[in-house]
């Protein structure tokens, strides 16, 4: 017996995948031409599922500094902050993230699923109470279970929920910390957070939003869904990722908390890894003064998003909630999704396929992600692929009515 | 007459049942993810209806020893009996 035997579930599936095409968790880019463009089997294809939300990760300024960086610094810091020491990198990013937030305090983790681990767990500990909404990220499941402390689920972006399951906490000791996110990953929707920062009030809570997905999206100056719901003065942490927005890899914390300073020697996830190396702190220091000093980015974000999501529902798919610039095309099954998502590559557009357990509601989602640095031309080519397969495929309405509508 | 266990125990089938939109026939015997195919999300969904139907938090870090039905039925009635 094998020890991977407690797996073998997962085989018939995978090779069912496999069966019809490319191996959606295995997929190889023989090149990266652009933000917005790559290589794969010798085809061009635009990539739309990437989560490149600003277009930076050919930025010429990013590129810059991340070679004179690298060239300075060498290649990596071989060690953690907490054992082997900090760079003056490592400080002018949170000192910038700290900025940008107008928060007193700012913390850098070596990837965005350590930040939620490392934030999370050195949040809560055993007795205390951590109340989640039910489709979190991975990544927060991960930090609760290190956290030791009583996780309860809350129903997906329902305050009304939260406020029942923090009242049937009642008056039990410990403390409570909320945590929701900006936009869901999968389906693109934002959370409602004004109604759960009410909630939060009244029950007496702490609130960790998580703006992975919404940093440089959300707000007038960027800075995620809770500026856009003017809020941020009842988040008490903001966790966040360099590697969406900002073109990078990394995640952080930012709070007005005292004692932040603790943090550094109890998150585990912070202290027993090595530290961002140069050139990538370079990249994303940058990639942040570009998002702080370019609204145009967000403005361009914003009607790539638009032009997609109501393109993809004008031809008839079934979508997310919202506009936001992850457009998830619902699909009837998962044969269908998969066969839909060959074929969509086949035809030069690159997006994700999310099946279950991954995606909410059991749903077999085409995933996309749009970027700053989508041209309109672009959007079109994939809006046209779409109502071609979509047709082929059964999928839409049929044409006489799509044209009356 | 049944045993609070036994209602218990009953209540979850019916519970999975919804969740699943599916018929489950339990026992306190029936090993969870084996005989009734719920992975690890479906039973954390599971949880989350049978907090609202037993009015009581059920702290995901406890499932952790949760293995058959019998076993989450145990946790139930010890967690109300605490309440």
């Amino acid at each position: 017996m094998g020890l991977l035997d407690k797996h073998l579930g997962y085989r018939a599936p995978l090779d069912a995948i496999r069966s019809v095409g490319a191996d959606p968790s295995n997929v190889r880019f023989d090149a990266v031409l652009s933000p917005t463009e790559g290589m794969l089997d010798g085809q061009k294809v635009i990539l739309l599922g990437t989560n490149n939300y600003l277009g930076l990760t050919f930025d010429e300024a990013c590129i810059e500094a991340s070679a004179a960086a690298v060239r300075q610094w060498g290649t990596g810091t071989t060690g953690s902050r907490f054992a082997n020491g900090t760079f003056a990198g490592h400080l002018a990013l949170e000192q910038g993230l700290a900025k940008f937030y107008d928060r007193k305090h700012a913390m850098v983790f070596t990837t965005g699923y350590q930040a939620n681990l490392g934030v999370i767990s050195g949040l809560v500990g055993r007795g205390d109470h951590l109340i989640l909404d039910a489709d979190s990220h991975a990544s927060i499941y991960d930090g609760a279970r290190l956290s030791h402390s009583e996780v309860i689920r809350f129903r997906h972006n329902d305050p009304e929920d939260l406020y029942k399951r923090l009242k049937r906490l009642g008056d039990q000791p410990g403390g409570r910390l909320i945590v929701v996110e900006g936009i869901y990953s999968m389906m693109g929707d934002v959370a409602p957070l004004k109604e759960i920062v009410a909630v939060k009030r009244e029950m007496g809570a702490y609130l960790l939003v998580d703006e992975a997905h919404s940093m440089g999206v959300l707000g007038e100056r960027g800075r995620g869904l809770a500026e856009a719901a003017g809020v941020e003065a009842d988040v008490d942490f903001i966790v966040g990722t360099f590697s969406k927005s900002l073109g990078s890899v990394g995640g952080f914390v930012v709070s007005d908390e005292k004692d932040f300073d603790l943090l550094r020697i109890v998150s585990r996830p912070y202290m027993f890894t090595a530290s961002l190396p140069p050139a990538v702190v370079a990249s994303t220091l940058t990639a942040l003064k570009r998002l702080e000093e370019d609204s145009d980015l967000r403005r361009r974000l914003d009607a790539n998003a638009r032009h997609l999501f109501d393109g993809l529902r004008a031809l008839g798919f079934q979508m997310g909630p919202q506009a936001s610039p992850i457009a998830a095309v619902v699909m009837p099954d998962q044969a269908t999704a998969v066969a839909m998502w060959n074929a969509l590559m086949a035809n030069g557009v690159y997006l994700n396929l999310a099946v279950p357990p991954a995606t909410p509601e059991n749903r077999s989602l085409l995933r996309s992600s749009v970027s700053a640095a989508h041209t309109p031309e672009q959007i079109e080519k994939v809006l046209s692929v779409f109502a071609q397969l979509g047709q082929e495929f059964g999928l839409l309405p049929s044409q006489a009515r799509q044209a009356s509508a | 007459m049944e045993s609070v266990t036994d209602l218990t125990v009953r209540q979850i089938g019916r519970t999975a049942g919804i969740v699943m939109q599916r018929n489950v026939d339990v026992t306190a015997a029936s090993d969870i993810g084996r005989d009734l195919g719920v992975d690890s999300l479906t039973l954390m969904n599971i949880v989350m209806e049978l907090e609202d139907v037993f009015e009581l938090s059920i702290p995901l870090d406890r499932l952790a020893d949760v293995e058959t039905v019998g076993d989450l039925a145990a946790l139930i009635n010890e967690l109300r009996a605490r309440a």
